[in-house]
């Protein structure tokens, strides 16, 4: 494949251990359910990388395609695609989120 | 543009024939569900891939005419 934008999907996930697609910015998310990631990324304390799908077409649809997912949010820990908004707060809450950020080596705050 | 629950469940079905679907209208508007769907097709698979399962069986209604579908899929207890 030489799609550009998954080539840079594939360098992006690559080059930061965690990576949040999102709508809007952490400080301002423009979608509750990218919200709700950010904020439970802030409360395990860890330092991810985000890119914002609404300033950029062609990664909003191209993201879709690469993880076979139909929406956003996305998070992609040491390359590999975790899930969407649901996912991840189920993960979260059974504690499973912050083992499996441990065991890649991916620090956390203190519960 | 809203969808029917009942529409949702039916496409499920029709694509994983043994789940249990409860779907609840979140603000009775049509457009934002839960639904949790238990099947033992998803016996061994991991979340993304049971979610992908069921995103395939709405063919592309999800993220479109379904705007939030909050998701909640499981094998049945063994």
């Amino acid at each position: 494949m030489t799609n550009p934008v998954v080539q840079r999907i594939q360098q992006d996930i690559t080059d930061n251990d965690v990576v949040l697609y999102m709508k809007g910015t952490p400080v301002f998310p423009q979608c509750v359910f990218s919200a709700a990631v950010v904020q439970v990324l802030s409360e395990l304390g860890v330092k991810f990388k985000s890119f914002d799908v609404l300033t950029d077409p062609s990664l909003r649809q191209g993201i879709k395609e690469f993880s076979n997912w139909p929406t956003i949010p996305q998070l992609y820990v040491k390359g590999e695609f975790i899930g969407g908004c649901d996912i991840v707060r189920e993960m979260y809450a059974t504690g499973e989120l912050r083992e499996m950020l441990s065991t890649r080596g991916i620090e956390t705050v203190a519960a | 543009m809203a969808m029917d629950a009942g529409e949702i469940e039916r496409l499920i079905k029709q694509a994983i024939p043994d789940a249990r679907v409860n779907i609840e209208d979140l603000r009775g508007d049509g457009d934002h569900y839960a639904a949790t769907v238990i099947s033992a097709a998803f016996i061994g698979k991991t979340r993304v891939q049971q979610h992908q399962m069921v995103y395939q069986a709405l063919r592309g209604r999800m993220g479109d005419q379904l705007h939030a579908l909050a998701l909640q899929t499981a094998a049945p207890p063994g």
